[in-house]
């Protein structure tokens, strides 16, 4: 029992990770029907320029902790959206009304020059870092086994929450959200009553870099360990996240990294840590076999 | 108060207008009828600058709006309510109402929508409803509603007969004759000749990218040529 409600813990932490990155794929799917690969980079990025704000804080000083992670977060927010805003500029706009599966490869190929990119300028060794944030609550202990909920997994889990509330209001309630809606339903009929169709695209991949930033800040903090090319995994499970809660649906993106974050924590506490990955792939497997449109994606019942 | 001057519109290689000219007055209800393939949609978009017109310009209110962007040409105060409706499904009749007040001030919206709803109290009944959910009448009712919430001075209209029962087509035609009586400049695209002829003060014959024909909607529904191709066989 007690085993089993600190797995619990650990899956939602992780999983709440996979969601904020899943909730990029999902927004950008749902707007241009275009898998965005190069998302996991985005969240990489987060990730480094969280590390190296808080080395360069470190450098300087000390400095109170909240005020710290605040800086990292707006530092980290600010870097991947001005990516996210540059590759969809560079990489997607001008090809636009092509074929289909070319902004898939581009998308690739961003993501492959990114990858490289950072490998150049930080080199390819993994880069660890003190933990900054450390105890938490002992919540329970039975026969010598603490459950422990640390103070990281709390802010990594109300964090988590306060974002999902602020993007869920944004897409329900105003009229950038109502454009974004629009765009995604219709996207010709959504320029002809005056929505700048392109700009809105844009504020999708910025919306969908900043969350990437968040998760990259929060394992950053959360495993003290990453190198260039911890943006490929993660990206490919927060996808397999938004499609196992079906792509396109934002709820479904969180539910989906939640899950997936719980699979693998359960799979790792029960079973074996080098199958964790398998065991989440071949949940994507079967969901897409039973059920093609993902758990929340719902199949559209519309008139003509 | 609009003119097309010389407009070629090309879709890649096929020449879909070839050098069209049409004019409309401020007040007036302006049809352009023709058969399927002629052009009449792309004469409607290229207006819009969806596409652009590859050669020629389109005047609005004296200014050259062919190269302008599509949401600079819907602030500039033309709106429309393409074929097919084109409501946004997924949602709320007044989600829908809201998209389409985008370019305007927000302080107008409650006056304007209250306007858009006396005209189709139906849409009032339906406010929560989601836009799949509704009939094909009361979404041409609510296509061209949301076009109305942008204070256009020049309404678009893609064939809204189309697919509708004789008698919700009359109520949208009474409704579009009432709307213009306010003082809405109309420029209707309709297969429906005979009912768009009716209710028109002037046409044009649109043939293969080719204006063939124009005068006021007397003129044409009396014409032997007009009977013969659009009107003939149960009208």
């Amino acid at each position: 029992m007690e085993y089993f409600l600190q797995q619990l813990i650990n899956g939602l932490s992780l999983g709440a990770i996979y969601g904020l990155i899943a909730i990029g794929y999902t927004m950008v799917y749902g707007i241009i029907g275009m898998i965005n690969f190069a998302h996991g980079e985005v969240y990489m990025i987060g990730a480094f320029v969280s590390m190296i704000t808080f080395l360069v804080l470190t450098m300087l000083g000390g400095i109170w902790l909240p005020a710290a992670l605040l800086i990292a977060l707006i530092m980290a927010m600010v870097f991947t959206c001005i990516w996210g805003w540059t590759v969809e500029r560079l990489a997607y706009r001008p090809l636009r009304g092509s074929f289909r599966l070319a902004p898939l490869i581009s998308a690739i190929g961003m993501s492959i020059f990114l990858q490289n990119l950072v490998q150049v300028l930080q080199g390819a060794r993994v880069k660890p870092m003190q933990p900054l944030i450390s105890g938490g609550f002992e919540l329970m202990e039975h026969d010598g086994f603490t459950v422990t909920l640390s103070y990281l997994q709390i802010f990594i889990i109300i964090l988590t929450i306060v974002l999902m509330t602020v993007f869920t209001l944004i897409i329900n309630k105003t009229s950038l959200g109502r454009a974004q809606r629009a765009t995604e339903q219709d996207r010709t009929m959504a320029a002809l009553i005056g929505v700048n169709v392109d700009r809105t695209i844009s504020t999708t991949f910025v919306m969908g870099a900043a969350l990437a930033a968040v998760a990259g800040l929060m394992v950053t903090l959360y495993y003290g360990v990453i190198d260039f090319y911890i943006g490929f995994l993660a990206g490919m499970k927060a996808f397999t996240a938004a499609v196992l809660g079906g792509i396109g649906s934002l709820p479904g993106a969180m539910l989906g990294g939640l899950l997936i974050g719980l699979i693998e924590a359960f799979w790792s506490g029960y079973f074996t840590i080098e199958y964790k990955d398998v065991a989440v792939f071949s949940i994507l497997v079967l969901v897409l076999v039973f059920r093609p449109t993902g758990l929340l994606g719902k199949p559209e019942i519309e008139k003509v | 108060m609009l003119k097309f001057d010389g407009v070629h519109t090309h879709y890649g290689n096929i020449e879909a207008l070839k050098g069209i000219d049409i004019k409309i007055n401020q007040g007036e209800i302006v049809t352009l009828i023709g058969a399927n393939g002629a052009g009449k949609t792309t004469t409607l978009m290229t207006l819009m600058g969806i596409p652009q017109a590859s050669k020629g310009t389109v005047t609005f209110e004296g200014e050259d709006i062919t190269h302008k962007a599509t949401d600079k040409i819907v602030s500039n105060g033309i709106a429309v309510s393409p074929e097919g409706r084109r409501i946004f499904p997924r949602m709320t009749v007044y989600e829908n109402l809201q998209m389409g007040a985008i370019t305007t001030k927000p302080e107008y919206f409650d006056a304007d929508l209250k306007k858009v709803l006396g005209l189709f109290p139906r849409l009032e009944e339906r406010i929560d409803q989601r836009g799949g959910t509704l009939s094909g009448g009361e979404q041409q009712m609510l296509a061209i509603g949301r076009a109305l919430m942008a204070r256009p001075r020049l309404l678009l209209m893609d064939e809204p007969s189309l697919g509708l029962a004789p008698l919700v087509v009359r109520q949208i035609f009474e409704i579009i004759k009432e709307i213009n009586e306010q003082g809405m400049t109309v420029f209707l695209v309709e297969q429906n000749a005979f009912h768009a002829l009716k209710l028109a003060h002037r046409g044009y014959v649109l043939v293969n990218g080719e204006v063939t024909m124009s005068g006021t909607g007397e003129e044409l529904l009396a014409s032997s040529e007009v009977r013969a191709a659009y009107l003939e066989g149960g009208h």
